[in-house]
């Protein structure tokens, strides 16, 4: 007997996930599903809108990566506007938005890696949830914690400094930027203080890069097993095949390296990304054309961009790289906790891109927009913390928005993040009858690698995060739990 | 000339997702109001969601209101006292709670200021840019009680309820 699990509309608003387990009658996992809430019907949210106005306007999609999807925008919009693809901007506009970018790839990954992922490591994930958090963590190591706050405030500055404000900023435009960084602000984020300067930022990332090795050489059963599956990696790098968050072509590679998507022009991203609609959820399954529905799907993210890309274009990270590389004998790296050493690389790696923009005279140009032939269609990607992310527009003659396509990273990470959920499940809840906190965490510990974004968007008081149901063959729920 | 406290008035939400921008409409009105009567000691945020360096923003001040849209059971606005409490983490999601905020606070920067939490009755969270007419309503009778308390700060501890489940 089959069972219709459906997703209530007010479910699709909190912005919880949920967990469903199905058991056979010997309890074993049959059947795992991951419901996410996507951004369903923000892509009409923004038509008929000026298409000036999508840079702006897309930020109320996260308020976590509103940058990125400013990006994303007003890198489409550059092509509607006849910017170019990426490289039309000025000097000063194009690095203006790299240092936006890095700087929101820094406070985001810091984030998750300090707030979400270091209780983790610290305690263990079996730990009593009322001392595996940030602020266990202050209380066992205070400079730990202190350095978090102070790295992910660093982050938001950058985004300040460059986008004008911290949220809603406007600093992206279509064919450029709307100011350059002042020396005023150049100075506080190169020398601000003790605790504020990008070398002090350089310092910490990598003494949390240490942080995580030092774990992984005595956690490594679990550091390596946990969660592991291969898949294929997809993401953008740049043409002479370099880690780039901001632009580059798209590549893809399987589980063993060969490459799928062989650099591809990313206006043309239909002819190879196709989306899945299935019908228990409503964030669909994207694939790559080229292989199928069943086996296309891929992994966006940190683990998937350390797969694809060549090289790391700054000495830091990419001696980190070529440790990280070492460890898999140079072939991608399918190890679901591995995703939190590839996010590390990133932070090293950020922190070292935003010193070197912030030493550029480039920025302190005048030359801030780029003008050209406009066209109607236009495409924009960019590497967000999270994975690729896609934006597609379209407008008519009264220059009004009717066509949105967006493609967010945690839509592209949704068959791995089920696959994770599997995993989890067949080891941990076989045989089992309630839901224990040690699943429940394993449950979410295996989802946090991908540091998911859902709906993002409300967050009014009395919101759940996680529930997850053990169902039985008879589909009866036989235990259900939410995260407190 | 008696020091005047430190306050922050710290509002948080989407404003594209209707109701939820309740906290963030609050700071605009309330800025013009303060600008109009000339406040000085009160400063105002305003952000998506509540994040860890909140912890050190907070712990500069004397006095501190959060502002947040509110699916509870109340009629229309309410003031809480928002406690220290640490939680748990969460798998995703990345905003933390005011009480987080506070315990980070006391636990990082040994610093405790009196900080409520002012919950605003929403209504509807579709992706729209405007307050729900209700909200409106509710939004307006919380900002004048707010500047009633901003003109009497040692006031709010009066104000406290508790919020019934």
């Amino acid at each position: 007997m089959s069972r219709k699990i459906t997703i209530e509309p007010v479910t699709r608003v909190e912005g919880h996930g949920k967990v469903t387990i199905h058991l056979d009658s010997e309890g074993n996992v049959t059947q795992t599903r991951l419901h996410i809430v996507e951004f369903r019907g923000f892509e009409r949210f923004v038509q008929g809108r000026p298409y000036w106005e999508a840079p702006v306007l897309v930020q109320r999609l996260c308020g976590i990566c509103p940058v990125s999807h400013h990006l994303a925008a007003a890198k489409a919009l550059d092509v509607i506007v006849g910017a170019g693809t990426g490289n039309g901007l000025t000097a000063t506009g194009e690095k203006m938005r790299r240092l936006m970018h890095y700087g929101q790839m820094f406070q985001s990954h810091t984030l998750h890696f300090f707030h979400l992922v270091s209780p983790d490591l610290l305690f263990g994930i079996d730990a009593d949830p009322a001392i595996r958090n940030i602020i266990g963590v202050a209380l066992k190591h205070k400079d730990l914690a202190v350095q978090g706050v102070m790295m992910r405030k660093y982050g938001q500055e950058v985004i300040k400094a460059t986008a004008g404000k911290k949220i809603h900023g406007t600093g992206a435009i279509p064919g450029g930027i709307n100011k350059n960084l002042s020396i005023e602000e150049r100075d506080l984020l190169l020398n601000g203080g003790d605790m504020m300067n990008a070398d002090k930022m350089v310092e910490w990332a990598q003494g949390a890069l240490d942080f995580f090795k030092g774990y992984h050489k005595a956690n490594s059963d679990f550091i390596d097993n946990f969660a592991k599956f291969p898949s294929n990696h997809l993401s953008l790098v740049r043409k002479d095949g370099a880690l780039d968050f901001y632009h580059g072509v798209l590549r893809s590679v399987d589980f063993e390296g060969n490459k799928i998507l062989h650099d591809i022009d990313y206006q043309g991203y239909l002819d190879y990304i196709a989306e899945e609609v299935r019908p228990w959820t409503y964030m669909k399954f994207p694939f790559m054309k080229e292989i199928g529905e069943d086996n296309g799907w891929y992994r966006v993210g940190p683990l998937a961009r350390l797969n694809t890309c060549d090289f790391i274009p700054s000495p830091l990270a990419q001696k980190e790289f070529e440790i990280y590389k070492a460890y898999t004998n140079g072939k991608p790296n399918n190890i679901c906790m591995h995703t939190h050493w590839a996010r590390l690389i990133e932070i090293l790696h950020s922190a070292e891109i935003i010193r070197d923009l912030l030493n550029d005279p480039d920025l302190q140009g005048n030359d801030l927009v780029t003008k050209g032939t406009k066209t109607k269609e236009g495409v924009g990607l960019l590497e967000a913390p999270r994975g690729t992310l896609f934006h597609h527009y379209r407008i008519n003659d009264n220059d009004q928005i009717e066509m949105a396509n967006l493609i967010v990273s945690t839509t592209n990470n949704n068959e791995p993040m089920n696959r994770s959920v599997n995993y989890v499940a067949k080891n941990y809840m076989t045989g089992q009858k309630e839901i224990t906190e040690g699943m429940m965490n394993a449950v979410e510990v295996s989802i946090r690698a991908y540091d998911p974004c859902l709906s993002c968007a409300t967050h009014a008081l009395g919101k759940m995060p996680l529930e997850i149901s053990l169902i039985d063959s008879d589909d009866n729920i036989i235990d259900k739990k939410k995260s407190k | 000339m008696q020091l005047q406290p430190k306050i922050l008035i710290y509002g948080y939400g989407n404003p594209g997702r209707k109701d939820d921008g309740l906290g963030s409409v609050f700071v605009d009105l309330l800025k013009k109001w303060l600008d109009s009567e000339r406040i000085k000691n009160v400063e105002l945020e305003n952000d998506y969601q509540l994040n860890i360096e909140d912890a050190l923003t907070i712990s500069e001040k004397d006095l501190v209101v959060f502002v947040d849209a509110s699916i509870e059971n109340i009629d229309d606005y309410c003031l809480t006292r928002v406690e220290a409490e640490d939680s748990k983490i969460e798998f995703s999601m990345h905003a933390v709670s005011a009480s987080f905020i506070l315990d980070m606070s006391n636990q990082l920067y040994d610093k405790d200021p009196e900080t409520y939490l002012l919950h605003i009755k929403g209504y509807e969270w579709d992706y729209k840019e405007e307050l729900t007419d209700k909200a409106t309503i509710n939004l307006n009778k919380a900002l004048n009680f707010i500047k009633e308390r901003i003109l009497d700060p040692g006031s709010f501890k009066d104000h406290v309820i508790k919020i019934k489940g």
